[in-house]
């Protein structure tokens, strides 16, 4: 038990000088562009059919499950705004970025690893290149910018399959429907939610790289750092997601 | 073959956990000249070389490399000494997400910043020439054997014309004429860059194509030293068992 808290005070103390060590890296010269816009076009671009999909499953099961309970209490027309009100402040956010913990976390332990293993990352040292900054940077940065625009996107898919699924009892025009969600839409539904999901990508590429990054030698340490980056990853999520509410609701 | 030191180590002493690898090793390296390590698996052979470069921190000893202090360094001058050295990891270390042409272009932009994109290229291909794999250009990592892989990591560690190169097992895992190729190869690099090695191995064949000095590592300890045909001679039992 004792040796078991050990390693977690020992883990979070590498972690930490791991997520200084980011920002440290990240105000010296000279950035990586090549490798950061290779890197947001394989976390965004990449992941996008996947976010297609489930956005737009999310928006409609919902909207499927909810409208019976919303007709017990005749208020059906509530539907649209409440869809999407579920899906912006909530769903969404920790729907996506829990498919980009499973999708890129485990990805960038993965490569990571298996790069350690390999000795690709002391010949990249070798050649007078900061790993650290070329492949930790790069990747942490481009998960912070990539999450926030897939939720974006994975709301609007959302809303549209919300629409679907209204339309299969209902009948309303896509215009119409939109103008309802709109108009029920206020500036702090949006902001928190957007806010927080910087913090899901930051914290789904730091944990992603940090498990990679410290793979032991062995190609059994490459399965283990994309399982714990998935496991770990996910569990943030949750964990960022219960502080944003705490912290929304305690200031707006 | 000139006797100025290039490298130069003294006491370097190294523990993993309890696992004391390296117990106080002693070696310098003159100018020209190619130092075979011999060793069993785990003595110690590669975490010297490891030291050199800064990638494994040393616990105790000096290493100079053209009388820099290695553990004195900061990471921007170490950086600075790196590019003076070309490191050829015992499997490759091919970057697997870049074609041959990428791993090649990796390592000389990064050490020779400025580089027009013509010069880049005429580079690669001399590179690729030296190690007779032109026509690999475009090919990925994993398309290549693991002979070829050898190569590409020779040439990418030639490509900017350093002035020590590091072999890590250069022939482990390889057929024995393959073996003979990469030593083959390792000395006509040597000539035609004139560049000092360390050359790890306990592939005898290869120790006595390419090493000028061989030094015999048992246990982290500097056990034997002299030339090939000098430690063949050797009444030590263990010396002996090399060449058996």
């Amino acid at each position: 038990m004792t040796v078991y808290i050990k390693n977690i005070f020992e883990e979070a103390g590498d972690m930490t000088q791991f997520t200084l060590r980011f920002f440290k890296e990240l105000l010296k010269p000279v950035f990586q562009w090549r490798e950061f816009s290779r890197q947001c076009f394989a976390v965004g671009y990449k992941t996008l059919p996947l976010i297609t999909i489930t956005g737009f499953i999310m928006g409609l099961v919902l909207t499927i499950q909810s409208r019976p309970t919303l007709l017990k209490f005749g208020a059906e027309s509530w539907l649209p705004s409440m869809v999407s009100l579920s899906l912006i402040r909530e769903i969404a956010p920790v729907i996506t970025a829990l498919i980009c913990a499973g999708k890129i976390a485990s990805g960038i332990g993965a490569e990571l690893g298996s790069m350690k293993v390999t000795e690709q990352i002391d010949a990249m040292e070798v050649s007078a290149v900061n790993p650290y900054k070329y492949l930790v940077v790069t990747r942490i940065l481009a998960t912070t910018l990539m999450v926030p625009l897939l939720v974006i996107y994975a709301d609007f898919v959302g809303i549209y399959g919300g629409y679907i699924g209204y339309n299969i009892h209902g009948n309303m025009t896509l215009f119409r429907y939109f103008s309802d969600v709109l108009e029920h839409l206020e500036f702090l539904d949006l902001f928190p939610a957007i806010i927080k999901t910087f913090f899901f990508g930051f914290f789904i590429g730091l944990i992603g790289c940090y498990k990679g990054f410290n793979a032991s030698n062995g190609t059994a340490s490459v399965g283990i750092a994309a399982n714990e980056a998935v496991v770990a990853a996910s569990l943030s999520i949750f964990i960022i997601d219960m502080l944003a509410v705490q912290l929304t609701d305690l200031f707006f | 073959m000139e006797t100025q030191p290039v490298i130069v180590i003294k006491d370097l002493y190294k523990t993993f956990g309890e696992n004391e690898v390296l117990k106080g090793i002693n070696l310098s390296v003159n100018k020209g000249e190619n130092l075979v390590i011999l060793g069993r698996s785990g003595s110690g052979k590669s975490v010297t070389i490891k030291c050199l470069v800064g990638l494994v921190k040393a616990d105790k000893g000096e290493i100079k490399i053209f009388d820099e202090e290695v553990s004195a360094l900061n990471d921007d001058d170490l950086n600075n000494m790196r590019v003076n050295i070309g490191f050829m990891f015992q499997n490759g270390a091919l970057y697997d997400s870049m074609s041959v042409r990428q791993n090649l272009k990796f390592a000389l932009k990064h050490h020779t910043r400025n580089l027009a994109e013509p010069e880049i290229e005429s580079k690669i291909m001399e590179a690729l020439e030296n190690v007779g794999l032109a026509e690999s250009i475009d090919k990925m990592p994993s398309e290549l054997s693991g002979g070829m892989k050898k190569r590409i990591a020779l040439a990418r560690a030639i490509i900017i014309k350093p002035k020590i190169i590091l072999y890590d097992e250069p022939t482990s895992g390889l057929d024995t004429i393959t073996s003979r190729e990469i030593s083959e190869l390792i000395l006509s690099v040597q000539e035609k860059y004139k560049a000092s090695s360390i050359i790890i191995t306990h592939d005898m064949a290869c120790a006595k194509t390419t090493g000028n000095r061989i030094l015999i590592l048992n246990e982290g300890e500097i056990t034997a030293e002299g030339s090939y045909e000098e430690l063949e001679k050797s009444k030590d039992e263990w010396v002996h068992s090399f060449f058996i």
